[in-house]
C-alpha cells in the first residue's frame, strides 16, 4: 500500500510540473500585453514599457518561469499585475466559493443518484424505473446556465425561498453562505446527478446478473439482502470512476453557473483575469485547478483498492 | 413417501426470439442418502432444472409442474419461505468455481453467511464453524485461508470453499451443476471424491449434473438422461449400464473416452447439434441425428415406457434400439 501512494505521489509531481509548463506556454502565446491593457490604449510607449519593466515581464521567458515556480516552492505566488494585491488573497477568497460549491453539487448528485439509480433498478423495466430514466435523460440534456435562470425564476422570484444570487461571505454566518450556494449547486447537481444515476442502475443491472449474485440468492438472502451485501460494493466501481471524473469537471466547470448567479469563485476570477490579462493570477489559478483535479483523481484511486481488494494485490 | 419429489416439471424461458421450452415434463424422486445423475449435452437444460428446484431461474420465466419436498410443493411457497429453504435443506454447488464467489468479500465471510442467517450463529461461533468446514473440504492452513480473497485461492479451492458454503447448513439435498467441468482434469476426481464422501458422512441426497457419462457413471445410484430439456432414459445406473438403450444414452456412451485407448484415437461425437428450445420438432427431438429414426418418430413424441422395473425409454423403435449394438450406431 505504502509503495503504492508513494509511486502516485512521484506521478503527482511529475503531473504537476508538465502542467506548469504547459500553462506558462499558453500564457505566452496568448496574445495581448498585460501593460497595455493597465494602462489602456492610449498609453504612451515609455509608459508601457516602463511598467512592462517594474512588472518583471521583460526578462526572458525562462527566467519568469524559473522564478513563478521557485516563488511557488517558497510559498510566494506574486502580485496582481491588475490589482496590485497578493495572488494569493484572490484565490483564498475565491476558493472558499468554489470548493464548498462543489463539494455540495457533488454530494447532492450522488445522493439523487444512489436514491434513483437504484430505486430504477429495483423496479427495472417497471413504470417508475422508465419514467425516472425519462426525467434523468431530460436532466442530463438541459444546459445547467437555462435550469439556473429555471431555478432562480421558481425559487427566488416566485416562492422567494432562497437568494436569486450573489455571496454574502462566510462572516455572515454558515447557514446564509449554504442558503446563496444551495440554488448554483442544485444547478449542477442535476446534470451530473441524472449522470450518475443512470450509471448506477446500469451497473447494479449488470451486477445482479453475475455467477455471485446467484451464489447469495442460493444461501438464502433474500433480493433486498443480496442488493446491500453483495451487489452494491462491486456496482460502486464504476460509478466511483464517473464520479471522480464529473467532481473534477465541477471544480473547473463552475464558472457558466457563477456568473448566472454572480457568485465571486475561482471560474470567475479566472474569466476576470483572462480579460485583463492579467497572466499571473491566470496561471496561478489553472495550475491550482490541476493540481485540485490530480488530487480527486489520487483520492478517487485509493478508493478503488478500498472498495475492490483485487486492485491492492497488483499495484503493490 | 421420497425425500423429493419432482413430478413434470416444466420450465420456459422467455427470450427475445420467444418462449424457450428449457425442461419439459421432467419427473423423478430421491430418497435420503440417494444420488442422482443427471446427464446430457450442454444447451439440454440441465442446469436449468436445477436452478427450477432452487426457484433461481431467470426473470420471467416460468416453472409448471411439482416439486414435492418432504410432500411439500415448493413451487407453492413464497419468496420469503423459499430464502428458508435456500441455502438450508436444498443447496446448490454450481459450474463455474472462478466467478461464483463475491471478490470483495473474503472467503470466510462468505462461507459465514449462510451459517449465521439460517442457524443464527453469533459472528465468532459463525468463523468456528467456516474454519471447520474449510478443514473439511480439504483446504489446507484454514486460519491463514479464511481472511483471503477469492482471487487468491487456485479454481480448485474455490469450488471447495462452494463445496464448504454449501453444506454449511448441512442440506437436505445438494446439487452439484457440472461441479468439476471448470477444473483441471486432476483436481476433478478429488472434487469428485469429496462430494462423494461429505454427501455419505451427512446422509444427504445428491443430484449430480454432469455432461460425462464417466463421471455419472462411477458417482450414482440413479441416472436420468436428458436431451432437448426432457428424459429420454432413466434408471438405476447398474440397470442402464448394463443395457444402454436409448440411441443418445448410446451415443453419449461412444462419446466416452475410454481408458487403454490409445490417445491418438478420435473420439466418436454424436453428428448434428442440440434441437431449437424455441420451435422444437413436433416428434422425438433427437430425429434428425438419430441414426433409427423414421417417420413416426418425426410426427409423435415417444412415450417414456419402461422396459423393466425402474429403467424407462423414450423411443419409438425400442425393438430395434435394443439389438442394436453402439458401435453399430455410433462410430
Ligand atoms: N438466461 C437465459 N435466457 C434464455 N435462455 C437461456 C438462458 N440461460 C440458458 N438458456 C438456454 O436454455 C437452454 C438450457 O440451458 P442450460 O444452461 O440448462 O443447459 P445445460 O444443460 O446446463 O448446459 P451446459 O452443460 O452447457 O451447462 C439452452 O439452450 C440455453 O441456450
Ligand atoms: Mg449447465
Amino acid at each position: 500500500m505504502s509503495v503504492f501512494i508513494a509511486k502516485r505521489v512521484l506521478t503527482l509531481i511529475a503531473t504537476l510540473i508538465g502542467a506548469s509548463m504547459v500553462i506558462f506556454l499558453v500564457m505566452e502565446i496568448l496574445p495581448g500585453d498585460p501593460a497595455l491593457v493597465i494602462l489602456g490604449v492610449d498609453a504612451s510607449d515609455e509608459a508601457v514599457r516602463a511598467l512592462t519593466k517594474e512588472l518583471g515581464l521583460d526578462r526572458p521567458p525562462v527566467e519568469r518561469y524559473w522564478s513563478w515556480i521557485t516563488g511557488l516552492l517558497q510559498g510566494e505566488l506574486g502580485n496582481s499585475y491588475a490589482y496590485k494585491v497578493p495572488i494569493w488573497e484572490l484565490i483564498e477568497g475565491a476558493m472558499l466559493i468554489t470548493l464548498p460549491l462543489a463539494v455540495m453539487s457533488i454530494a447532492l448528485s450522488i445522493v439523487l443518484a444512489l436514491v434513483i439509480g437504484l430505486y430504477a433498478a429495483a423496479n427495472h423495466n417497471k413504470a417508475g424505473d422508465v419514467t425516472l430514466m425519462g426525467i434523468s435523460q431530460l436532466g442530463i440534456s438541459i444546459p445547467n446556465f437555462w435550469l439556473a435562470i429555471l431555478l432562480i425564476i421558481l425559487f427566488a422570484i416566485e416562492l422567494r425561498w432562497l437568494p436569486a444570487g450573489g455571496f454574502p461571505g462566510w462572516d455572515e454566518g454558515i447557514l446564509v453562505c449554504l442558503k446563496a450556494l444551495l440554488l448554483p449547486s442544485l444547478a449542477l447537481a442535476t446534470v451530473v446527478g441524472a449522470i450518475l444515476a443512470r450509471i448506477t442502475r446500469s451497473s447494479v443491472l449488470e451486477v445482479f446478473r453475475e455467477d455471485y449474485v446467484r451464489t447469495a440468492r442460493a444461501k438464502g438472502l433474500s433480493q433486498r439482502a443480496t442488493l446491500w451485501r453483495h451487489v452494491l460494493r462491486n456496482a460502486l466501481i464504476p460509478v466511483l470512476t464517473v464520479t471522480g471524473i464529473q467532481f473534477s469537471a465541477l471544480l473547473t466547470g463552475t464558472v457558466v453557473v457563477e456568473n448566472v448567479f454572480h457568485i465571486p469563485g475561482l471560474g470567475s476570477l479566472v474569466l476576470k483575469a483572462i480579460n485583463n490579462r492579467d497572466t499571473i493570477v491566470v496561471e496561478n489559478v489553472i495550475l491550482l485547478l490541476a493540481t485540485m483535479v490530480i488530487t480527486v483523481n489520487f483520492i478517487v484511486d485509493i478508493l478503488y483498492a478500498v472498495v475492490d481488494p483485487r486492485l491492492k494485490a497488483h499495484d503493490i | 413417501m421420497s425425500l423429493l419429489n419432482v413430478k413434470n416439471l416444466s420450465v420456459i424461458l422467455a427470450t427475445n426470439d420467444g418462449p424457450a421450452r428449457a425442461v419439459r415434463d421432467l419427473s423423478f424422486s430421491l430418497n435420503k442418502g440417494e444420488t442422482l445423475g443427471i446427464v446430457g449435452e450442454s444447451g439440454c437444460g440441465k442446469s436449468m432444472a436445477a436452478l427450477a428446484l432452487m426457484g433461481l431461474l431467470p426473470e420471467l420465466s416460468e416453472t409448471r409442474g411439482e416439486i414435492l419436498l418432504d410432500e411439500e410443493n415448493l413451487l407453492d411457497k413464497t419468496e420469503a419461505e423459499m430464502c428458508r429453504i435456500r441455502g438450508n435443506r436444498l443447496a446448490m454447488v454450481f459450474q463455474e468455481p472462478m466467478t461464483s464467489l463475491n471478490p470483495v468479500h473474503t472467503v470466510g465471510n462468505q462461507i459465514m453467511e449462510p451459517l449465521q442467517l439460517h442457524l443464527g450463529l453469533s459472528e465468532s461461533a459463525a468463523r468456528e464453524e467456516a474454519l471447520h468446514l474449510m478443514d473439511r473440504v480439504g483446504i489446507p492452513n484454514p486460519e491463514a485461508r479464511i481472511d483471503n480473497y477469492p482471487h487468491q485461492l487456485s479454481g480448485g479451492q474455490r469450488q471447495r470453499v462452494m463445496i464448504a458454503i454449501a453444506l454449511s447448513c448441512k442440506p437436505d439435498v445438494l446439487i452439484a451443476d457440472e461441479p468439476t467441468t471448470a477444473l483441471d482434469v486432476t483436481i476433478q476426481d478429488q472434487i469428485l471424491e469429496l462430494i462423494q464422501n461429505l454427501v455419505q458422512e451427512d446422509g444427504m441426497a445428491l443430484i449430480l449434473i454432469s455432461h460425462d457419462l464417466g463421471v455419472i457413471s462411477e458417482n450414482t445410484d440413479n441416472i436420468l438422461v436428458m436431451y432437448g430439456g426432457a428424459a429420454v432414459e432413466k434408471g438405476g445406473t447398474e440397470q442402464i449400464f448394463n443395457e444402454l438403450v436409448h440411441p443418445y444414452t448410446q451415443g453419449l456412451f461412444a462419446a466416452m473416452p475410454k481408458l487403454g485407448r490409445a490417445r491418438t484415437m478420435r473420439l466418436v461425437t454424436i453428428p448434428g447439434t442440440v434441437p431449437d428450445l424455441i420451435n422444437l420438432p413436433a416428434g422425438c427431438t433427437f430425429t434428425d441425428r438419430c441414426p433409427i429414426a423414421t417417420d413416426i418418430c418425426r410426427n409423435t413424441p415417444p412415450p417414456l415406457e419402461e422396459i423393466e422395473p425402474r429403467h424407462a425409454v423414450a423411443c419409438h423403435h425400442l425393438q430395434e434400439a435394443r439389438s442394436r449394438k453402439t458401435e453399430e450406431l455410433f462410430s
